[in-house]
């Protein structure tokens, strides 16, 4: 028999990335199979190739793909491995479709530590396991020193849809009702708290989760009758309204009275001059639904762990110029706009 | 929100609201401007102009620092973060400020200049600290409210002996532009619109105290109502002044009481003074040179002035011709009136200073108020 070539095991207390590790090389071999394998073990990566096959069942795949660049990589309530997740498997649910596959590619800066490395890898593997969806294949790539902040993670997605689903923002009609899955700007406020330019205290916590189970339920109670969902990651609900009457040509009524803010968000932005409704969320949806079976779908989702302060915030209506109107909680009207600028770069 | 719902409850404001209603003399137009653009804000924000009588009109004025701030300030800065010594700390608001033709500090970040966004004055002190080879100069601007952090900041870095440290300094006063709206000279070019009363600051007047504005309410006749940035202060502002005209009172009278006294922080009053001067004149986007309205270090600071310790030269830009900036901050034009308000003058690229910030009067009712031009069209 032969002896297998000694290799120094990666040293993942106190070891760090370097350059050999992208190198195509023994250094990055090991890095994939005693890290990333370990963590996300499934029988597509113990296979080794350099892609992964995969049963197509009947009917329509969806299929998302997002970078991650979030600073800072750790953050309350998660970090940028589970976000990667969660981010593309609810680009993924929010066509209805059940996410069943992810690819990853990291790109890793020269002397990242591997305890990080790992950390990160561990709760990726976590997130995906929670969701039922397997990572299938991936990349690394060293870059040097000063090249890329830590680590950056592209995720892309595929799922599939179920018969008959075809979720699209055309399709939202006037009396429309406008279904939100809980508070807004958790995930803003909590990042936000660890700038090192504007550390404050706050127990918020990202609100990252993966929504596919909640959409299931939703469309087990709405079918064809939910209109569109949408996560509001960046620019918040308020660009995510308005990009959906944009593309629907309605405009929508908000009260903002309905609208749950958790008081530390609130505080929160009060301070910094922010508004909610700009924060950045990444367990949320907005759903446009069908008026007739809206509190159908809404008992639904409140019957959801990820739903349970999900509420009824408004209507779509017939308007020409789209606008998306609020009435305030103090009794005037406004309009919710897009946020212009950037409130705060690199969220997700 | 402990200590803030309790100033924006709907019971309290409709209450206010109906009182205003009774009380206003129906014949008679009332036209109140509020200074601050926290207070533009808050009537944007919260819808307050559904709230009032049509005849009684809220004028926005120019109490935005990052809207007055003129293009040539901005031009003056990214010269400055050009060079390759020089690390410029800002505000991030001032980002996408507009200098002459389209550059800001955003693009010049782009290209390479080291701009860096801060959210406080001692962020600027530890860059300064941290990067003793270079040269760090925090871009200081705002009303009387942000005066006194810079003057604690210089303070600091003379006590922390900083050699590298300095400030570009862009400090403006409130009484001065007030006065200046109602008798500049400018006003035979573009009109005036008679003002009523004014909403007075209300942070600003944490500092300066009540006092000032007493000169001011006696000699134009104008009352004047110090008040705070929540919605239910603003009714009851606006309720405060409402008595006074038809009672022909022109008092100052402060509403917010709760934060600002007659005599305002003499211990900030006085850190500003020691370090701080008036300038001759300090030009205001919108509002042209302005006699005394703008602040520089004294000459025994000099080492922090950046305008002396990189021999800055003043530049002056010509606001695009078609703004109507000028005649919108003091009430003669609404922001509809101007011909580039939304087509090429919108947030995302502002051309004048009232679009600049969300505190501006264009930019305010272009994000949260155009609705009701459409509603106005309908009707007529």
């Amino acid at each position: 028999m032969r002896a297998k070539a000694y290799q120094r095991k990666l040293d993942l207390k106190d070891g760090c990335v370097d350059l050999s590790h992208g190198s195509g090389g023994r250094a990055m071999a090991q890095l994939i199979s005693g890290l990333f394998h370990e963590a996300f073990g499934n029988e597509w990566l113990a296979r080794g190739n350099d892609q992964s096959a995969f049963d197509v069942g009947a009917g329509r795949m969806v299929m998302s793909t997002d970078a991650y660049v979030v600073s800072p990589l750790f953050f309350p309530g998660g970090n940028i491995g589970s976000l990667a997740v969660h981010g593309t498997v609810n680009d993924v649910a929010m066509a209805g479709a059940r996410p069943l596959y992810l690819s990853a590619s990291f790109i890793v800066e020269e002397g990242f530590r591997f305890s990080d490395l790992k950390a990160i890898a561990d709760s990726m593997g976590e997130a995906a396991r929670a969701a039922g969806v397997y990572i299938i294949t991936g990349d690394t790539k060293v870059v040097e020193r000063g090249k890329a902040d830590g680590l950056f993670i592209s995720t892309t997605g595929v799922g599939i849809l179920p018969d008959g689903l075809d979720l699209s923002a055309e399709k939202a009609e006037a009396g429309d009702r406008v279904l939100l899955s809980g508070s807004l700007g958790d995930h803003g406020i909590a990042i936000m708290s660890k700038r090192r330019n504007l550390a404050f205290t706050t127990e918020i916590l990202s609100d990252s989760a993966a929504l596919h189970d909640l959409v299931a339920k939703m469309v087990e109670a709405g079918g064809s009758g939910i209109r569109l969902m949408r996560d509001p990651t960046r620019g918040g609900l308020a660009a995510a309204l308005n990009e959906i009457a944009h593309q629907s040509g309605l405009g929508f009524r908000l009260q903002e009275e309905a609208i749950p803010v958790k008081p530390g968000v609130a505080a929160a932005c009060e301070l910094l001059g922010l508004d909610p409704l700009h924060v950045a969320n990444e367990g949320k949806l907005v759903a446009i639904v069908a008026p007739e079976v809206a509190d159908a779908v809404l008992a639904a989702m409140k019957a959801h762990p990820l739903g349970l302060e999900a509420a009824d915030i408004g209507e779509a209506v017939a308007d020409d110029h789209q606008f998306v109107q609020m009435s305030t909680s103090f009794g005037g009207g406004r309009i919710v706009d897009w946020l212009s600028g950037e409130q705060l770069p690199r969220i997700c | 929100m402990k200590y803030a719902d309790e100033f924006r409850d709907k019971t309290i404001a409709q209450g206010l609201a109906r009182t205003i209603a009774a009380e206003i003399d129906p014949q008679r137009p009332y036209r109140f401007m509020e200074f601050c653009g926290g207070h533009t804000h808050a009537i944007s924000r919260y819808g307050l102009e559904d709230m009032l009588p049509p005849n009684v009109r809220m004028i926005h004025g120019p109490g935005c620092p990052v809207c007055v701030l003129p293009a040539g300030r901005i031009d003056m800065a990214i010269r400055l973060a050009e060079r390759p010594e020089i690390i410029l700390c800002v505000y991030g608001d001032l980002m996408r400020v507009p200098g002459s033709q389209g550059n800001s500090l955003l693009r010049a970040k782009a290209r390479g200049a080291d701009v860096r966004m801060v959210y406080s004055t001692m962020d600027a002190i530890r860059i300064a600290e941290e990067t003793p080879a270079r040269e760090v100069v925090f871009f200081a601007i705002g009303f009387e409210t942000t005066t006194p952090p810079t003057a604690v900041m210089i303070r600091l870095a003379e006590k922390k002996r900083l050699t590298n440290f300095s400030v570009f300094c862009n400090h403006v006063l409130t009484p001065s532009a007030m006065h200046n709206i109602l008798e500049s000279p400018d006003i035979r070019n573009i009109g005036r619109v008679e003002i009523d009363g004014f909403v007075g600051p209300a942070h600003v007047s944490t500092i300066i105290g009540t006092q000032p504005y007493e000169y001011f309410a006696e000699e134009f006749g104008k009352p004047v109502v110090i008040s705070g940035f929540e919605p239910l202060d603003m009714m009851q502002s606006i309720l405060m002044l409402v008595r006074q005209v038809n009672e022909g009172r022109h008092e100052v009278e402060n509403q917010y009481s709760r934060a600002v006294t007659r005599e305002g922080n003499l211990r900030a009053k006085e850190e500003v003074s020691d370090i701080f001067e008036l300038r001759d004149r300090f030009e205001w986007r919108g509002l042209g040179l302005v006699p005394y309205s703008g602040l520089k270090l004294k000459q025994v600071y000099a080492q922090f002035d950046a305008e002396v310790r990189f021999a800055m030269n003043e530049l002056r830009v010509a606001d695009n011709p078609a703004c109507e900036c000028g005649a919108i901050l003091r009430g003669v034009k609404k922001p509809v009136d101007c011909k580039l308000f939304g087509t090429v003058c919108t947030p995302e690229t502002p051309m004048g200073s009232c679009m600049v910030s969300s505190e501006g009067a264009c930019a305010a009712h272009w994000t949260y108020g155009r609705f009701r031009d459409h509603q106005l069209r309908r009707a007529s």
